[in-house]
């Protein structure tokens, strides 16, 4: 439980249900601020007292677990990694993977618990032979399927979300209320839970080494220099601050980054525009289909980011050697600003199939170039 | 009704305390105010302090009433600090134990950030107890620099006995005062004020079956102490405050009653303790008990390390068995660390994480051990399950999915 009102409304649904609850905070600061700054939703003192108060009001234990270590090196390091490495992570996402439905869950079940229920906005169906598919919450503005496309069948079959069927988050809110939970107003959580102002760019330079270096454009002509060139992010427009303006006059984004040469590529709004995906470190959300297993291309939706649209794809496994799979991803409409290490999942209707980290995004009119 | 083993963070309000407390609650009067409500109360109020000074082995002035027992560390080592410091700008030592509870601890170290004083930390041994050889070459070094030594009677993790006589004798040789955080040993041990030398004393009702919010600071006669709060000079002008008669007679009776027969109470707490230890140990051998034992602890004080478990775990399948204990270690919402008390008597993170507090008190019967023996087997045996989990997953997840060769998946 984060403090939210959505863990809170999921909790008390848990406990109405039958269910032996125990709510659970997670520690992932040995240092937490005591007050809540900014829209931050978590991880201060005052957010496990809220926490802890709505678990008194619903009668059920409350313990914070210290997750700190675990959580500095799962989830921030390997932000801090992946960035350094050129590429854009998620570290909700990771977190869910190694943390929430991992480290945590392992430590309940040992606990003699079944399950880990979260507030998250999305569902867990099973089907007649017991097995587990996750899909999209009814209400798809508030969908979080995206963020826990990584969980693998085993994790599913410990998860609950009692929000999936909620039809809108203002009834979450209202529910709130009803119960007498002192959350039910409480503003969502918005930026990433470990950088406190929000300001990931300022953040990473304080952990990354910088070095000056390049800004070239689509051609490989200089048109100016960054500070570093892993401070930016695929698909950025602000803050490049070119000296060269380009030729045909119009706003230029950040392509590619390329650390290895220490270069930030920028080019105009058409080049972000990609056709195809490769994706690493591929997981199936509950069984894989039928045409994973062999190697054939299945239509699908594929979604980039937490809050992007899905657009129309085309899917298939390609294993060669002894590598481990790689996924391929055409997409029927070209997405934009789609950056390696972030990750890429794939819908079937409401159901997610699975995800993939982003290794490479191919645009066809750069292939062109 | 679970097994209530934590009488050290609190005790359940004795029978004639709840008393005391209605009956006073339901009348009016300031004893500060000069009319017949206010004589009554003052008349209350000074009962209650020739109850609690005869019990503490004290002269009735010498009683301050404060609001528990954190008020009463916060006012006696501040205002000792304060006052001696004042006398003579040179004296800015502090002489404590490491094993203080937070209310002493945080409370030097909120002087050493802001009040430029020095502080020196007296180890402790194996068992908790204080360096003797460690003060007394302390004092040597430069008796006129130390303000104050502040060393506690017992303590409230491991239930280990200091030797506060020895302490004070050291430290009057060296003409300086002492205090001592007598919270847990109050009530439970023969703890006389005069007797023990000490200047500065804290005690509180809470801790013995008196009400919450209520506590006091034994203070020499001849001591002199800076007042820490200002207002209408109640209390030798030491605590200011409108004095809580409700609380003040319910703390008296509450310590009235613990005092009454204190060594056949405390014989039969020691005993329920000695069962619970030898039933601990016999059930989960590899639980090591720390603090000092037989006499030098706490009669109601059981601690114990479980190797291989969080102390947080064996608390929660302890509750969820019935069995209320506490893992030692004061933590609000923040993230649980390991014990200041532990680590300083030389144990190592690991082994600290593992501590389990059992603490028996008045209301405390052999049903409550037996509850605890029965829970005890099942709930080590998952704890330490848990303890384990976490280090390296077991669980499929998409990472270690992507470590396995293909053809596996």
């Amino acid at each position: 439980m984060s403090g939210g009102v959505d863990s809170a409304v999921a909790a008390a649904r848990a406990v109405e249900a039958g269910h032996d609850v125990v709510g659970v905070h997670l520690a992932l600061s040995r240092m937490p601020g005591t007050l809540r700054t900014g829209s931050r939703g978590c991880c201060t003192i005052e957010d496990s007292r809220d926490a802890w108060r709505a678990c008194d009001v619903l009668g059920i234990p409350y313990y914070v677990w210290d997750f700190s270590e675990r959580f500095k090196e799962d989830v921030v390091q390997d932000f801090i990694d992946e960035y350094a490495a050129g590429r854009t992570p998620n570290p909700c996402m990771r977190c869910n993977e190694r943390i929430k439905f991992a480290a945590l869950l392992e430590k309940a079940i040992a606990l003699g618990f079944d399950a880990v229920c979260t507030g998250h906005y999305a569902k867990v169906i099973e089907d007649a032979d017991g097995n587990r598919e996750l899909h999209r919450a009814a209400d798809w503005a508030k969908d979080q399927s995206y963020v826990l496309g990584v969980l693998t069948h085993e994790q599913l079959k410990h998860s609950m979300f009692p929000l999936a069927d909620t039809p809108s988050k203002a009834e979450v809110r209202a529910e709130a209320e009803r119960r007498g939970l002192s959350v039910a107003n409480k503003p969502d959580s918005h930026d990433i839970c470990f950088i406190p102002d929000g300001d990931t760019a300022g953040w990473l330079a304080e952990k990354i080494e910088m070095t000056r270096g390049d800004i070239v454009d689509e051609t490989g002509a200089k048109v100016g220099e960054h500070p570093g060139a892993n401070a930016f992010t695929v698909g950025q427009r602000r803050g490049l601050k070119l000296g060269t303006p380009a030729a045909d006059g119009k706003p230029r984004f950040v392509l590619e980054i390329r650390p290895k040469e220490n270069k930030v590529v920028v080019g105009p709004q058409a080049l972000l525009a990609i056709d195809e995906i490769r994706g690493i470190k591929v997981s199936w959300a509950g069984l894989p289909i039928r045409e994973v297993e062999t190697g054939e291309e299945f239509d699908c939706y594929a979604q980039v980011r937490a809050h992007g649209d899905p657009v129309p794809a085309a899917a298939r496994m390609e294993t060669a050697g002894d590598s481990a799979g790689q996924l391929v991803v055409r997409l029927a409409d070209p997405l934009r600003g789609v950056a390696p290490g972030q990750t890429v999942v794939l819908y079937q209707g409401s159901r997610v199939l699975g995800q993939a980290t982003i290794d490479a995004a191919r645009s066809l009119q750069r292939a062109v170039l | 009704m679970p097994a209530y083993l934590d009488h050290a963070a609190t005790t359940p309000l004795s029978a004639e305390a709840l008393a005391a407390l209605t009956r006073e609650l339901a009348r009016t009067g300031n004893p500060s105010s000069l009319h017949g409500s206010g004589r009554r109360a003052r008349r209350t109020v000074e009962d209650a302090r020739e109850t609690i000074a005869a019990a503490a082995g004290a002269h009735p002035s010498e009683v301050i009433f404060t609001s528990g027992g954190t008020e009463s560390d916060n006012l006696a080592v501040k205002g000792l600090y304060w006052a001696r410091r004042a006398e003579d700008p040179a004296r800015r030592r502090i002489l404590c134990s490491a094993v203080e509870h937070h209310a002493v601890l945080d409370t030097v170290e909120w002087l050493e950030r802001h009040e430029g004083a020095e502080v020196t930390w007296l180890p402790v041994d194996g068992e908790g107890v204080v360096d003797l050889p460690f003060l007394e070459a302390e004092l040597a070094r430069d008796p006129a620099g130390v303000a104050l030594v502040t060393v506690m009677w017992a303590n409230n993790e491991v239930g280990t006995i200091q030797p506060v006589h020895r302490v004070v004798e050291l430290a009057h040789a060296a003409g300086v005062p002492v205090h001592s955080d007598a919270v847990q040993a109050f009530g439970s041990l023969p703890v006389h004020f005069r007797d023990s030398g000490l200047d500065a004393m804290s005690i509180s009702g809470h801790k013995i079956g008196g009400p919450v919010g209520v506590g006091a600071l034994l203070l020499g006669r001849a001591v002199k102490l800076t007042p820490v709060q200002h207002g209408g000079g109640q209390e030798r002008d030491v605590r200011s405050g409108t004095l809580d008669t409700a609380s003040i007679a319910a703390f008296a009776a509450a310590a009235a009653g613990v005092t009454a027969n204190p060594a056949d109470e405390a014989a039969r707490i020691a005993a329920l303790r000695d069962r619970l230890v030898e039933g601990v140990l016999e059930r989960i051998p590899e639980a090591v008990l720390r603090g000092a034992p037989g006499a030098g602890r706490l009669p109601g004080n059981a601690h114990f390390t479980f190797p291989g478990c969080e102390g947080d775990s064996l608390l929660f399948l302890l509750d969820l068995a019935g069995v209320e204990s506490s893992t030692g270690s004061a933590c609000t919402a923040g993230v649980p660390r390991p014990s200041h008390v532990l680590l300083a008597m030389g144990l190592d993170e690991e082994t600290a994480r593992g501590a389990q507090r059992f603490t028996l008190g008045h209301a405390s019967t052999d049903a409550d051990v037996d509850a605890l023996l029965a829970a005890l087997p099942d709930a080590y045996a998952r704890a330490r399950q848990a303890g384990m989990a976490g280090h390296e997953s077991s669980i499929q997840t998409a990472g270690t999915i992507a470590r396995q060769v293909p053809g596996s998946r």
